[in-house]
């Protein structure tokens, strides 16, 4: 208890701070090479987003000092009522939002807006966090595992109510927490082999990808020989496995892709991962009518055209031909990073991609020095949000990933964005100061 | 620690550093090795604007403007840009086109060139359609508007001197003067326009401006440094003279001929007139093609430089250099006189001569004022017999060296390009067209400018200055400056001094003695001009065509050479009037006329009958339409017996390499090229 004795400024974990600032301010700097124009008379504009996002910037360490002066013990405390609220506001959204491109994710009181789905992050990640640390709570029983399963849930299902779709899918990352806490590692397996089959089906030719997952079954048959001359269960759920793949991406989705799904969904489909549909489902071709080009597809060729351009150094700070002429759509939110690697280049984007992980590698290292089992949760919580967020916004602009509009964590436009990550990064440093106490 | 190190931290671990992994793999092939993307960053990001400098003008010797620029634009296209979704109907509403129009136009321009190219659409847009055009530029990605700077030929005159200029064509874009150009470039065609191409051109800026995704041209891109700066196209400053161009143009309206004038100090061409004219601002923007096929047709040939690509016998304008030659080589003495009675008959065949009066050629002076026939023939032959030379052919060489030295038999090296070069025949000649039996008899006619001789205006004009300087002259050109330097390396060649062979100076003043005598007693006493000493010489020459195989006698050429003053030689000047008659009653008033326009600036009084007389005339002779349907009938039927003879020629080939191999082999070959 020596450590107690310091007083709240020593606890504080300075790392994780540093890399928060560091991550803001090359936001700033981000959003201001978009915005910025050589005809500006002024650096300091009110109307430009960068000088917006510096306030948003100055509101979150407000907010940031006030969470240091709470009681760490408050958060755990006022957990679930946080989360009851935070359920209730997103289903008020559902009704009283304000529709903005087609969902109703935004809550407007006055010429204030936020979006409510990025806040019950916290929330959610607070009451999983409270749920998991309980001293009755058994997280071996299917029960306790259920309950975890819908306080996760429950908030992403009225986000998909309220039509935005990448904010719910965000709360996917609870599972990689509930697997930390004791959900079997097939669930992580089976999850992430789903995604990737998905992936790679919609990414990759048919026809390699059959030669691929075959290679790949007689790898595992060759790594496994030993245990499958033994017993015949394993050959069995080999085999199962392989055929299943190939059944999926050989015969079901190209039969759903041709007979199912309309012309327009296809579409959908395909410009999300930013690719051209190809000739064999593209209906209009099949029909023998004009190839007409993938309109929403744009969005991700700008994107890559802007950081491919940008070559091992980049162009420059204010260089980036793309990034300054707005190209890119949703420049200053969802492909922020654009600008990153227009202007700086592989060399910048890797800088960025270091920076991210060593922030979210030392959050993990954070929750395993806990005492409490509520930070430790919490802890994983939020770098599991980071991670989602991270991985998937930067693999949708170099063309990974479908493109579901979340936000890159610090350096994205958007006060909503912003502040709740900034909540969720000074709760933590916060909790963690306390890491020898036992919080419940 | 609550609990045990778990070792699934490590797995979430993993997984994140895996995922980070495979981005910044993903990143690293995307950024260094897919250069793609790089092209189309500027691709779209960069407006490449071609800045067409002016064009150099053209002045007159007095600082007159006789070709500059006026501003126009064109419409330009990048097939490539224009969206799906153009709005065809706007646009043609806008460049009031009809659909059918725009559909060839596009087709045209994509037949032309690979669709990422800009391609010029429309040529020279009316005020109008400029106007309308800018207001609604952007709802038309891919089109763009390019000021250009189109010519202007001030008084439209000297078209054939100043020449035009027109868009480079595919074929030209391949030859190596060309490799600066693109297509939708101008460039000279013929002309000063072509000959100086290099210099009026200028050099074209290009300009780097980013664009934004409504591909609206924003700031420069890297502050400009990749920028080049356009030059501007140089002036060029003439010998021509801009009214006395016009007046000769006047005074040759209606005639098929051509006049050039020369300062025999410099060498400067002060007129060249090849009539009948045609106005050079007909041959300009985008009614070019239409006017130039219009001009083309035309039976007179407006478009044939008749002062530098014509070729006709010289006639009697010849004598002085025949009577030169054989001064300079002690063939004869000026007192050398002959006895003719209206013919001259020392070899077999008479030939006529125009006087009968006894004494007319008594001597040099005499007979060169008289134009007597057989005097000429007989020193022509004397010359070329000479016993110096010991045999004719060695004699005619001599002649012939003599007479090329003067600028006869090649191209004087004018700064117009496509120049004639005429014939002196040497002895080569006659040894091939006679099989090496002929002496002086036979080729006699020489020596009063008919029968093999030829020369082009141009030649003969030089020839004068040759004689007003008493024995140089310089290379015939128009530019006097580039850029206003008069020392320019590309006109050096022209400060160059050419001497003819060491002639002695009295042969000369004998000779210009002669000359003077043309016009104070001889045959052209109706070119005397009070004041000043005119040295001339008329020439009628016979000519003959052949329509459908028949050989006619067509009307005399009239022609008429000169220069004055005598002792100051300011003018030396060649007229040549196609069938028009006797050189003494059309070729030398006019020349004379010309003469006092440029030494006294104005033509007296008195002789504004004269100029009346001359300005009405009339002179295109019937058989040239004639003529002229017969030429091009039989170039329309060579042609395509030139072109049958190919087919066969190549479906024979094709039939001997029937040998299966060879055919594949051909068929492989052709592919590669």
């Amino acid at each position: 208890m020596s450590s107690l004795r310091k007083s709240l400024f020593y606890r504080i974990d300075g790392i994780v701070l540093m890399l928060y600032v560091s991550l803001v301010i090359v936001g700033i700097l981000a959003v201001f090479s978009v915005e910025h124009r050589t005809t500006d008379l002024s650096l300091f504009m009110m109307n430009k987003s960068y000088m917006k996002q510096l306030i948003w910037f100055g509101y979150s360490l407000v907010i940031g000092m006030m969470i240091m002066l709470t009681d760490s013990k408050f958060f755990s405390s006022f957990a679930f009522l946080a989360y009851t609220i935070g359920v209730a506001i997103l289903i008020i959204t559902i009704f009283a939002g304000v529709d903005v491109k087609g969902s109703r994710s935004w809550l407007g009181v006055g010429s204030f807006r936020f979006q409510p789905g990025e806040v019950a992050k916290i929330f959610t990640a607070m009451a999983l966090a409270k749920f998991l640390s309980l001293p009755e709570t058994n997280f071996k029983t299917l029960k306790h595992r259920l309950v975890g399963v819908a306080l996760a849930m429950t908030p992403a299902v009225f986000i998909l109510l309220q039509k935005e779709t990448g904010l719910a899918l965000v709360y996917f990352c609870f599972f990689l927490v509930m697997y930390r806490e004791g959900l079997p590692n097939t669930v992580l397996v089976v999850g992430f082999s789903g995604v990737a089959l998905v992936l790679t089906t919609l990414l990759v030719d048919r026809k390699v990808l059959f030669v691929v997952l075959t290679l790949l079954a007689a790898l595992v048959a060759w790594l496994m020989r030993t245990a499958l001359k033994r017993r015949w269960e394993p050959r069995l759920l080999l085999v199962g496995i392989w055929l299943f793949c190939i059944l999926f991406s050989q015969v079901a989705v190209p039969f759903v892709f041709k007979h199912v799904l309309q012309a327009h969904q296809i579409d959908r489909i395909y410009s999300t991962i930013g690719k051209e549909v190809p000739d064999e489902y593209n209906k209009r071709i099949v029909a023998g009518e004009e190839k007409k080009g993938n309109a929403s597809e744009y969005n991700v060729l700008q994107s890559k055209i802007a950081i491919g351009s940008g070559g091992f150094w980049g162009k420059g700070f204010l260089n980036g031909t793309s990034t300054k002429n707005q190209f890119v759509p949703e420049q200053n939110t969802d492909f922020i990073f654009c600008a990153i690697g227009e202007q700086f280049g592989f060399v910048g984007s890797a800088i960025l991609i270091i920076l991210y992980l060593s922030l979210m590698l030392r959050i993990i290292f954070i929750g395993e020095r806990q005492r409490s089992a509520f930070t430790r949760v919490y802890s994983y919580c939020v770098a599991s949000i980071l991670f989602f967020h991270f991985a998937v916004n930067i693999s949708m602009t170099v063309g990974l990933a479908p493109v579901i509009g979340i936000t890159l964590p610090f350096l994205s436009y958007g006060g909503s964005s912003l502040l709740s990550f900034s909540i969720l990064i000074f709760i933590l440093v916060r909790l963690d100061a306390d890491r020898q106490v036992l919080i419940r | 620690m609550s609990a045990a190190q778990n070792p699934r931290q490590y797995v979430i671990s993993f997984i994140f550093i895996g995922i980070a992994s495979i981005i910044l793999l993903r990143l690293f092939f995307l950024q260094n090795f897919e250069s793609k993307y790089k092209i189309l960053a500027n691709d779209i990001a960069i407006y490449k604007k071609v800045v067409y400098p002016p064009r150099g003008a053209i002045l007159d010797r007095k600082g007159k403007v006789m070709l500059s620029n006026t501003t126009i634009y064109d419409l330009m296209v990048t097939p490539h840009n224009v969206p799906k979704t153009f709005d065809t109907a706007q646009f043609c509403a806008v460049l009031d086109i009809d659909r059918a129009t725009y559909i060839k136009i596009l087709d045209r321009v994509l037949t032309r060139n690979i669709d990422v190219r800009q391609s010029s659409f429309m040529e020279q847009l009316s005020p109008e359609q400029t106007a309308r055009f800018q207001e609604n530029i952007y709802m038309f990605p891919g089109f763009e508007l390019v000021e250009r700077n189109i010519r202007s030929y001030e008084n439209a005159s000297a078209g054939i001197v100043l020449g035009y200029i027109g868009e480079v064509s595919p074929e030209m874009l391949k030859r190596p003067r060309y490799a600066s150009y693109r297509q939708g470039d101008y460039t000279g065609f013929s002309g000063l326009e072509l000959q100086y191409e290099e210099v009026l051109r200028g050099q074209r800026g290009v300009h780097y401006l980013e664009r934004d995704k409504f591909n609206r041209p924003r700031d420069p891109y890297r502050g400009g440094t990749l920028d080049s700066q356009e030059v501007s196209g140089r002036q060029l400053d003439l010998y021509l003279d801009a009214d006395l161009q016009s007046y000769a143009e006047k005074l040759m309206q209606n005639k098929i001929g051509s006049v050039v004038a020369i300062d025999p100090q410099t060498g400067g061409i002060l007129t060249m007139v090849s009539s009948p004219t045609y106005d050079p601002n007909l041959l300009r923007g985008r009614d070019r093609a239409k006017n130039y096929a219009m001009l083309y047709r035309k039976a007179t040939r407006p478009l044939f430089n008749r002062a530098t690509q014509a070729t006709y016998q010289p006639g009697s304008t010849i004598k002085p250099m025949t009577g030169l030659v054989a001064l300079a080589t002690g063939a004869i003495s000026p007192n050398f006189g002959l006895a003719c009675y209206g013919s001259y008959n020392y070899c077999g065949r008479p030939i006529k001569c125009e006087h009968k009066d006894a004494g007319h050629a008594g001597n040099f002076r005499l007979a060169l004022a008289h134009s007597c026939n057989s005097y000429f023939c007989h020193v022509f032959r004397l010359s070329v017999d000479y016993s110096k030379f010991k045999s004719v052919r060695a004699g005619l060489q001599v002649w012939h060296d003599y007479l090329y030295a003067i600028g006869f038999g090649r191209q004087t090296g004018v700064d117009i390009p496509f120049e004639g070069t005429g014939r002196v025949p040497d002895s080569a000649y006659y040894n091939d067209r006679y099989r090496f039996s002929w002496n002086s008899c036979t080729i006699l006619f020489v020596g009063m400018g008919q029968g093999e001789l030829s020369c082009t205006p141009l030649q003969m004009a030089n020839g004068m200055c040759m004689i007003a300087n008493k024995g140089y002259y310089y290379t015939p050109h128009f530019v006097k400056a580039i850029g206003k330097n008069p020392d320019d390396s590309l006109l050096k060649k022209y400060k160059e001094k050419h001497t003819v062979l060491n002639i002695p100076d009295t042969t000369f003043s004998v000779v210009q003695q002669a000359m003077q005598d043309v016009v104070e007693s001889g045959t052209a006493i109706g070119a005397k001009l009070d004041g000043v000493t005119i040295c001339a010489k008329t020439g009628t020459a016979e000519n003959k065509a052949i329509v459908n195989g028949v050989v006619i006698k067509m009307e005399n050429h009239s022609m008429f050479v000169a220069f004055a003053p005598r002792n100051n030689p300011q003018i030396a000047i060649a007229v040549a009037i196609e069938n028009a008659g006797f050189g003494a009653t059309w070729a030398a008033p006019i020349a004379s006329l010309l003469i006092e326009k440029y030494l006294k600036d104005s033509v007296s009084v008195k002789r504004r009958v004269m100029e009346d007389k001359m300005i009405n005339a009339h002179l295109i002779n019937k058989y040239v339409y004639t003529i002229d349907s017969v030429l091009r009938l039989r170039d329309a039927e060579v042609y395509r017996a030139r072109m049958e003879r190919k087919r066969i020629a190549d479906s024979t080939r094709n039939a001997n390499s029937a040998d299966m191999l060879e055919r594949w082999l051909n068929q492989k070959l052709k592919k590669k090229k």
